[in-house]
């Protein structure tokens, strides 16, 4: 085994099983490691209600516990302040525009590969890791490739699409190459108290995950009653706030036509919900925003690949033409019921995730 | 690991048991095992060892052994000391003096004698220097003021309180005076007569002692409702058995303390000193926090512009050197410095609150390591800021 005693690699620490299992195997082999929790904003815990979902104290002492068994130092880091700037106020302000953000998305880009990748190199590492399910490879030019991880239930590139060439020489997914039942394992092996934990949960700084919830006390004006309309302005009826619907959703709205009627669109500025048949809510092509490519080289013409709306979604078959301005164009081979925006378009080639961009609003 | 050395300023967080005090506690663990409170002859070699350890602790206050009650440490003296004297005075008065720059242990217990117990405290201001003014406390004292509580030391910025007039005032107006001295133990005089203090908080680890174990004198006539009931230990004061090593530990610990005053003084201001000139000389925008002066011969502390203090102790910590921030650093979540904004310090500074305290084990190779670590360390991270994030 190559001696890695000299290379620094500050480890992200959730204390969950992912991350645990990240420190267990990169100090197994070797490194210098030192282990960091970020200190995230959540909501207030609410008196007799529930706790907050993230950084409470338990994890963090889950955290420092398992440092102390793996033998590194453990610091935990002030991200408050800049995750509600960056991250909060986004999936506020996204929904206020009719938008449906994935705030993880958002994470990756502004705080894991910014702004704690910046305060771990500032201390001297040569790595970052963190307890994703994804892998970082080379090709033969020496570029750094996102590859989806080996599990495909779990994995996460989706939400790692944002990251570019110098994030990607710099990080480590060292759980990436395993199966999450593998991960449970090795956790045993190393006696770590995690083992047997459950998953952490995006939208981490909810206090309860309700996040309509969280809207009405934190942005109410989102959650305001509006028209239920046709797309040619015929009003149906009244629905109880936008956030409350989803693209592509048929129940509970209230409203009946000849057929029945699913959330095809919203229009912010009337505060409205659009509804209409099965038909006219397929569609075959999208256009996204801020679109990053992993290689940090746009693509210089259309492209076959495989494209997720969702970070549940199945890829599919798509033609992808880049755009000026950091946006793209895809045309799906068949007509999609649920893309939605505010959401990622992501691209693959095979394992590899090209990188990816934030679906626009789509004239209807 | 790339930890290069071990370099340990944080004498004012805690200090190491000096092997001459372990070595007089040992015996106290197995062998002379008995419970002070017992009848017998296995409670009574403990009583005896209690008893000596009472009387040596008082000669170096001044006092009477039975002035002295042992306790858990600094925190549980700090109650005992606010929460008894306050109920004891509750009928002829219900105003707390004290200031904004008291350990935790004084201003959560006031707050909470405030918002639960109906009293009404009053925080006294203090000057840039962390001073408190003897003639605030006179003007603050009302005719139902029950206890005044100032710090012999702050252990945040290590200047040194006018004890004896800030005691002069409050004894002139009957108001009982307690200071917490747990910074100033072994390197100030706790002498409590020349102090003129009612009451008075110290805690063994502090000067080399055990952890766990405190006293807090109790002047002759000033009535304490106990803070934790139990049985007769401490004249009822104080329920609890007896911490019998720990007690003989602090006696042992804070004899040598007074033994060897001159040169352990004599050595911590000179390395103090050496670390305040390095710092301030060669640490980009480093100022000194505290009084110049009147500080503590051990304590350094700073402010450094532009720089996050939980940072950089998590910096100074893997290059080996053990530093603390007056902030909650270790669960991420700091909160400007309460002393530094009663001192009047602006908010962004009030984050970067750096403390450095040395002890007998401290050379000049030390100081010199820590010095050039935390200008290199402040250096690269002015650097960062200047061209990253945000």
């Amino acid at each position: 085994m190559s001696d890695n005693s000299n290379t620094r690699v500050v480890v992200a620490m959730s204390g969950g099983v992912d991350s645990s299992v990240a420190a267990a195997l990169l100090v197994e082999r070797g490194y210098d490691v030192v282990g960091m929790m970020m200190r995230l904003w959540s909501e207030e815990t609410v008196a007799g209600g529930a706790h907050n979902r993230c950084c409470t104290p338990d994890q963090m002492s889950d955290a420092r516990r398992i440092a102390d068994k793996l033998g590194i130092p453990f610091y935990v880091l002030d991200t408050k302040e800049v995750f509600r700037k960056t991250i909060v106020n986004y999936f506020i302000d996204q929904h206020r525009h009719g938008f449906t953000p994935n705030p993880c998305i958002e994470c990756n880009r502004h705080i894991r590969f910014d702004f704690l990748l910046n305060n771990a190199l500032a201390l001297d590492a040569d790595y970052l890791a963190t307890g994703h399910y994804a892998r970082i490879a080379q090709d033969e030019e020496g570029r750094f490739l996102l590859k989806k991880g080996l599990d495909d239930h779990k994995d996460q590139s989706y939400v790692l699409s944002v990251m570019g060439q110098e994030q990607l020489s710099k990080t480590m997914f060292p759980v990436g190459e395993y199966a999450k039942p593998e991960v449970r394992e090795i956790a045993a092996r190393f006696g770590l108290p995690t083992a047997s934990k459950q998953d952490s949960q995006d939208l981490c700084f909810l206090g309860d995950g309700d996040y309509r919830r969280f809207l009405r006390d934190h942005a109410p004006e989102v959650m305001a009653a509006g028209p239920i309309m046709r797309q040619d302005g015929a009003v149906l009826g009244e629905h109880t706030g936008l956030a409350n619907y989803t693209i592509g959703q048929r129940k509970g709205l209230g409203v009946f036509g000849a057929e029945p009627l699913y959330v095809v669109g919203m229009n912010p500025s009337k505060n409205a919900l659009i509804v209409g048949t099965a038909e006219e809510l397929g569609s075959s092509e999208l256009t996204a925003k801020r679109v990053n490519w992993t290689s940090d080289i746009t693509p210089d013409a259309t492209f076959r690949a495989e494209v997720k709306i969702r970070y549940k979604a199945k890829p599919v078959p798509a033609t992808v033409t880049p755009l000026d301005n950091a946006r793209m164009h895809i045309h799906f081979d068949n007509a999609l019921r649920d893309i939605t925006p505010g959401q990622g378009a992501i691209v693959y080639d095979g394992d590899v995730c090209l990188g990816g961009g934030i679906i626009e609003r789509q004239p209807i | 690991m790339t930890t290069q050395r071990n370099v340990y300023l944080d004498h004012s967080a805690t200090t190491p048991t000096d092997p001459r005090v372990l070595e007089v506690m040992l015996p106290y663990f197995s062998d002379v095992y008995g419970n002070g409170s017992s009848a017998h002859r296995f409670g009574r070699n403990a009583e005896r060892a209690i008893e000596r350890a009472r009387e040596s602790i008082a000669r170096i206050l001044n006092c009477q052994p039975e002035e002295i009650v042992f306790t858990s440490g600094g925190t549980e003296c700090d109650n005992l000391a606010l929460r008894g004297a306050a109920w004891a005075r509750q009928q002829t008065g219900r105003h707390l003096v004290t200031t904004p720059i008291e350990h935790s242990a004084i201003l959560r217990t006031s707050a909470e004698l405030a918002d639960v117990m109906g009293f009404e405290r009053m925080l006294l201001p203090v000057d840039s220097s962390g001073t408190v003014d003897a003639e605030d406390l006179a003007s603050a004292i009302r005719p139902d003021t029950a206890v005044a509580s100032v710090m012999y030391v702050n252990n945040e910025v290590g200047t040194i309180e006018p004890i004896p007039q800030l005691a002069a005032q409050a004894r002139a107006r009957g108001v009982v005076f307690h200071t917490d001295a747990v910074q100033a133990a072994g390197q100030l005089s706790l002498d409590v007569q020349a102090l003129g203090v009612d009451l008075m908080s110290i805690s063994a680890h502090k000067f080399y002692g055990p952890k766990g174990v405190g006293a807090l004198y109790v002047r002759y006539g000033v009535q304490l409702v106990a803070s934790q009931s139990g049985g007769s230990h401490e004249n009822y004061r104080r329920g609890g058995t007896y911490n019998t090593p720990g007690i003989v530990g602090m006696a042992k610990a804070l004899e040598l303390a007074y033994e060897e005053y001159d040169q352990r003084i004599a050595h911590y201001r000179a390395m103090r000193d050496q670390l305040i000139d390095g710092v301030l000389s060669r640490v980009a925008g480093a100022q000194l926090t505290g009084h110049p002066e009147r500080r503590l011969a051990s304590h350094a502390s700073f402010v450094i512009e532009g720089i996050d203090a939980n940072m950089l102790v998590i910096h100074l910590d893997l290059k080996g050197v053990a530093a603390s921030s007056a902030s909650a650093c270790k669960t991420g979540n700091p909160e400007p410095s309460g002393v530094l904004l009663a001192m009047g310090y602006p908010h962004d500074l009030a984050l970067g609150s750096l403390r450095m305290s040395v002890g007998q084990q401290t050379t000049p190779d030390d100081v010199e390591y820590a010095v050039e670590t935390l200008a290199q360390t402040v250096e690269k991270l002015h650097r960062l800021r200047n061209l990253s994030f945000e």
